[in-house]
């Protein structure tokens, strides 16, 4: 493939972005941006269809697939602030697609440029510094898809290292899952709970006053659970810092004001 | 054993709540999480292993029928007896007969999963035979009543001032003023009150790591040296193992034993490795007379050519459940039936059915751990989504969910009409979320905002604020 001077990024918001957390979005478009690819947003994707995947409900998991493909095949590249949603294309729409062989090329072909956004930044486009400061301690969560899937580790790493004034501290415990599982938490909560219990102790225990991780499901889950403690630990997704706009509210956090520490309520 | 695989949530949240056992389960994560770390970190082919370790299983299940004949034709040579069995039932009268036929009274038992599979123990014990567990975590919950928690450690689930108390309740004549808060003691003790019945029992049966087909041998790997004392001293010998534990040859074995211990426990080698063939011969110094091999299909067979056929290649070392939140959590009584964590999630639906197991494979955040730490290199959660695949096509997931999925698909296959629901949901939160930023209880999400909360949007999406920006690139946007 000849790569243009400029790639053209298709940018895979994610739902729980579109959703919850738009300045991961326009985070992502400026870090790409400034890698030097032009970034745009096809307006008429939904989900990666991990919600049905992950139920067993592969019919409809593999139309959502077949739409995405569709949507993101004429870009040079697919980046998506989501290890998980990621994964979801690079690892498992061509399995999903197995059965049909001319989809499962499209697949393939479409997996093959399809990056988590901190891996495509320091591996595809060579990324080593960026344009941020960020005063203070940090600690990062590895999202399981990005770690054990797509072997994110060493790139979120890289780069929170060429943020100004940030000092990385890490969890202990960092390659165990915070619980999420999409609708395991919902299905299975107590079990999620503990899982999120020992993961928020975690990161209470390394003193770091932000945590940081690649996807919004660990962080919806993490920042959820430390704000019903009413531990003062801020959540972002680590794009929001790389791109220097980590100065609005954190996750679960009003603007303009932050709210108040509450005190922990017992059973919760 | 009677599952109770269909409580699956009522026993997880039981678990949660015993302190004993939580107490207990905190050893597994500081112990064998960070054994197997460092056995691995010391093996620079260890990856290679794993690769190879996983290519003779597939190799050996490829042409399973093949190497159970050759073993089979082996065992007979060396004047042993191969016995048939495809089902749980066969297999106990099976056993069960040849204890008849040696008037025996007592058997001794190294541990076995697949007895506990057939559920040997009741069955023996309903015929009038004492099964007598040698494996130390075996003795202490066969004193319990209780079931294995975990396929290596079967009393993992117990703290040690647990066990001093159930050897207090369960040892006779144990002098009251004895002391028993150290390990050490507590292993004298059950030496103590184990030596003497290896001595009375007629037969005693084993499980087996490794069946081996060129020379007809069984392998069995332990810490504690019980299981060759189980063989050696009886009259006769069951091994008792399932189909998929052939590999076609000594050198085969020898591969996987690397991978085996460095998994199950960090250990480079168990402390005892058995190779058994045949009874004993006229020279032997020692051995059984009689030699049984109880080969278990139960269901196995049908999994071959299936989606779930790489299951097959488990070697029941325990570094899923050892590396697993859930399991680590919960610990294996939850789990309700004889194997438990990631291997159990993908093996029990297979020899239950998933109408009876389906929890199993559902309580997974797919976070992958188990399959990262697997020696044979099984895609466990990749088998238990086909699992949730059969359950959701025999309509047999909850209903609630059935709904939820349906309902979000009819907007997620619909770009316009998912967008102004989007754009509504984030209005919603966002207004629900007011001036603190999050939820604290939310319609239909009862299980996420129990114990957190519910980060609320600031109330735009990401989608509607792009199309604001107005730039050239997102008018065009839509199709590249």
């Amino acid at each position: 493939m000849t790569t243009p001077a400029r790639p053209r990024v298709g940018l895979l918001v994610t739902c729980l972005v579109d959703l919850f957390r738009p300045e991961v979005g326009f985070a992502s478009v400026k870090l790409i941006e400034d890698a030097g690819c032009i970034v745009e947003v096809p307006r008429d994707q939904t989900c990666c269809g991990q919600p049905a995947y992950n139920s067993g409900d592969k019919a409809t998991a593999q139309e959502l697939a077949r739409n995405l493909i569709a949507l993101f095949e004429g870009y040079d590249y697919v980046a998506a602030p989501s290890g998980s949603c990621a994964g979801m294309l690079k690892v498992h729409f061509p399995a999903l697609l197995a059965d049909d062989p001319l989809w499962e090329n499209r697949a393939r072909r479409l997996a093959a440029r399809s990056f988590e956004l901190v891996s495509f930044l320091h591996d595809v486009l060579r990324v080593t510094k960026v344009a941020a400061a960020h005063a203070g301690t940090v600690t990062y969560h590895d999202g399981c898809s990005g770690l054990r899937e797509l072997g994110i580790k060493g790139q979120p790493r890289a780069l929170l290292g060429a943020v100004e004034g940030l000092a990385l501290k890490e969890l202990s415990a960092a390659e165990s899952c915070c619980g999420f599982g999409g609708l395991f938490c919902v299905k299975y909560p107590e079990i999620s709970n503990r899982m999120v219990g020992d993961k928020v102790a975690a990161v209470i225990d390394t003193g770091a006053a932000t945590l940081l991780a690649g996807d919004m499901g660990c962080l919806l889950n993490i920042a959820g659970k430390l704000s019903r403690l009413g531990a003062a630990v801020h959540c972002r997704h680590v794009a929001e810092v790389l791109a220097g706009m980590a100065n609005g509210p954190a996750i679960g956090q009003s603007a303009p004001a932050a709210k108040a520490p509450r005190p922990a309520r017992p059973g919760s | 054993m009677q599952p109770t695989t269909k409580d699956f949530p009522e026993n997880a949240r039981r678990a949660l709540g015993d302190v004993p056992l939580q107490a207990a389960l905190g050893n597994i994560a500081r112990g064998w999480q960070e054994k197997r770390t460092q056995a691995v970190a010391a093996l620079p082919e260890f990856e290679a292993l794993r690769t190879a370790a996983a290519a003779i299983k597939d190799h050996t299940i490829a042409h399973l029928d093949e190497y159970l004949e050759r073993f089979e034709s082996r065992v007979t040579e060396q004047g042993g007896t191969v016995h048939w069995c495809r089902s749980a039932e066969e297999a106990r009268h099976t056993i069960l007969a040849i204890c008849h036929r040696l008037n025996a009274r007592t058997v001794t038992k190294g541990k076995s999963m697949v007895a506990e599979e057939i559920g040997l123990n009741d069955f023996l014990g309903g015929h009038g035979i004492a099964p007598v567990e040698t494996d130390l975590g075996e003795h202490i919950i066969q004193l319990r009543k209780e079931a294995p928690s975990h396929i290596i450690a079967p009393a993992v689930h117990l703290t040690q001032a647990q066990v001093a108390e159930t050897f207090r309740a369960g040892h006779h004549g144990l002098p009251t003023n004895r002391r028993l808060d150290d390990a050490r003691v507590l292993v004298d003790e059950a030496r103590n009150v184990l030596r003497p019945r290896y001595f009375a029992a007629e037969v005693g049966i084993t499980g087996a790591n490794f069946l081996v087909a060129e020379t007809g041998s069984a392998v069995i790997v332990t810490n504690e040296g019980n299981a060759d004392l189980t063989q050696l001293l009886p009259k006769a010998h069951i091994v008792l193992a399932g189909i998929e534990k052939l590999v076609p040859t000594l050198e085969d074995a020898a591969t996987i034993l690397r991978v085996l211990a460095r998994s199950a426990t960090g250990q480079e080698m168990a402390a005892y490795t058995t190779f058994a063939t045949g009874p004993r011969r006229a020279r032997d110094v020692d051995g059984p007379e009689e030699f049984h091999v109880v080969l278990l299909d139960n269901g196995r067979s049908a999994l071959l050519g299936t989606e779930f056929q790489d299951i097959l290649r488990c070697i029941r070392c325990g570094a899923c459940l050892n590396h697993c939140p859930v399991y680590t959590g919960i610990g294996g009584h939850a789990y309700g039936w004889v194997y438990t964590g990631p291997m159990g999630a993908v093996l029990t639906p297979a020899l239950l059915g998933v109408a009876e197991a389906g929890h199993l494979p559902n309580a997974s955040t797919f976070c992958g751990r188990c399959e990262s730490v697997c020696p044979m290199r099984i895609p466990l959660p990749k088998m238990m989504r086909h699992w949730r695949e059969r359950e959701f096509a025999a309509h047999l997931a909850p209903h609630a969910i059935r709904r939820g999925l349906s309902w979000w698909a009819f907007f997620a296959r619909r770009p316009a009409l998912y967008r102004a629901a989007a754009g509504a949901l984030a209005r919603w939160l966002a207004l629900m979320g007011g001036r603190l930023g999050y939820v604290r209880t939310l319609p239909l999400a009862g299980g996420w905002t129990a114990v957190r909360d519910m980060p609320a949007p600031s109330g735009r999406t990401f989608q509607q604020l792009w199309a604001m920006r107005a730039q050239p690139a997102a008018k065009k946007g839509s199709r590249p």
